[in-house]
């Protein structure tokens, strides 16, 4: 049976992409970002999981205001990367474990989580950076160390799901990947946050203080951070940090009792605190 | 339109349904300078070009002066006035830089020091606003 080996959270800022691209991951302004991912990295190739589970939003780029589903399920053969302005990143197309997302979307709506399907999808900077950072660089004509199974979240036009609604959806997620007969080792990845503003007069905002103790609770007590209002994360984060609620979908298809193996935390990144976890299921 | 319970945090415009609602034709008008062919249009003929969505005439003087913050309080959403700041040749930092009128240098030193503090930012009294 496949099995969720690990989750992931991590900021998936579009300069991080661009900084791997353009090749200058080593100045003064981007060493230390990268250098917290070096550890995980190492982590990825020793876990060597088979498929990744991707909880990310897009950025009105596959779903602009035309249609706007809150879970989006891609299950697809594959998912290129979209020109968000200024060109595609040269990094390979994704490629989805089909079967699996097709058992996990029939599981996913008898389990009353009535997503979404995406037989046709181009994914942005949401689903590539997280994927760039942890395995490092990947040339376009080269292949990702793993199959992709993206869930794609409306955290753009308010209110984004719950943070209680998108645990419950993460333990959904579990058993639906659980359930599936192929021996696999899977790794669940919640990306976005953490606290930024991208917009308005309060542009900037960053609560250290909040996203640390955001990243005890991932670890200590997931039930705290699933009871998390929209307006604590507006008011403490920052409007664009409610994305932070993608990561609870991550921490729900986890077991209660996880070890934390690894923690990188780093302002700023263009506007936004990198924020990053590994937790392996005890 | 009534009271909603984030109304009282400064310098935020939390994008919900109404504005949606009221920022469909800017919004869908910004979304589709993601595209070259399109933006090769738009920096032909603005004007022209603007004629196909049916904005309000305020949403679009407020692109024709690039007024980046009125262009959000009349609907406009960052993820789409974005697309257009981009075709100017401007990116996310130096878009904030002039959203919160601090200016470029002075925004990106703030974030290299750690940001905008949560401390005197969290409600609009703080603020001397209402």
């Amino acid at each position: 049976m496949a099995k969720i080996m690990a989750g992931v959270g991590c900021s998936h800022v579009p300069a991080i992409g661009v900084a791997m691209d353009t090749g200058i991951t080593n100045d003064d302004y981007w060493k230390p970002i990268f250098d917290g991912f070096n550890r995980s990295r190492e982590w990825m190739k020793k876990q060597n999981p088979d498929v990744i589970f991707l909880v990310y939003n897009d950025h009105c780029t596959a779903f602009d205001a035309r249609c706007i589903p809150t879970f989006a399920l891609g299950c697809g053969a594959e998912f290129h990367p979209a020109d968000e302005g200024w060109g595609p990143r040269p990094v390979p197309a994704v490629k989805n474990h089909q079967k699996m997302a097709s058992h996990i979307a029939q599981s996913l709506v008898l389990n009353e989580f009535d997503i979404t399907i995406m037989n046709e999808m181009e994914v942005d900077h949401g689903l590539t950076v997280p994927l760039s950072v942890m395995f490092g660089n990947i040339k376009q004509n080269e292949e990702w160390p793993a199959l992709v199974i993206p869930l794609c979240v409306n955290v753009v036009q308010y209110p984004a799901p719950t943070g209680n609604r998108c645990y419950n959806l993460g333990k959904a997620i579990r058993s639906a990947i659980e359930s599936y007969e192929e021996d696999l080792k899977v790794v669940i990845f919640g990306t976005g946050g953490m606290s930024h503003q991208l917009q308005y007069k309060r542009a900037g905002l960053i609560n250290s203080e909040w996203d640390k103790r955001f990243l005890d609770l991932m670890t200590e007590d997931p039930i705290a951070a699933s009871q998390i209002t929209h307006l604590e994360y507006l008011r403490e984060t920052g409007s664009e940090g409610i994305e932070m609620v993608m990561w609870l979908i991550m921490r729900g298809a986890l077991n209660e009792n996880v070890t934390e193996v690894h923690r990188h935390y780093h302002v700023p990144a263009s506007n936004t605190a990198v924020g990053h976890i590994i937790l392996e299921n005890n | 339109m009534t009271k909603k319970e984030y109304d009282n945090i400064p310098g935020t415009i939390v994008f919900d349904a109404d504005r949606s609602r009221e920022g469909y034709h800017l919004n869908q008008f910004c979304i589709s300078l993601r595209l070259k062919k399109n933006r090769d249009a738009f920096n032909e003929n603005e004007e022209v070009y603007l004629d196909s969505y049916p904005m309000s005439s305020q949403q679009r003087e407020a692109v024709l002066l690039r007024d980046w913050n009125l262009l959000l309080e009349l609907g406009g959403n960052i993820y789409y006035t974005s697309k257009l700041a981009a075709n100017d040749g401007i990116n996310f930092q130096n878009l904030a830089g002039r959203m919160t009128g601090m200016g470029v240098d002075s925004y990106r030193e703030m974030m290299i020091k750690g940001g905008r503090s949560i401390e005197g930012n969290r409600d609009k009294s703080e603020w001397g606003e209402d």
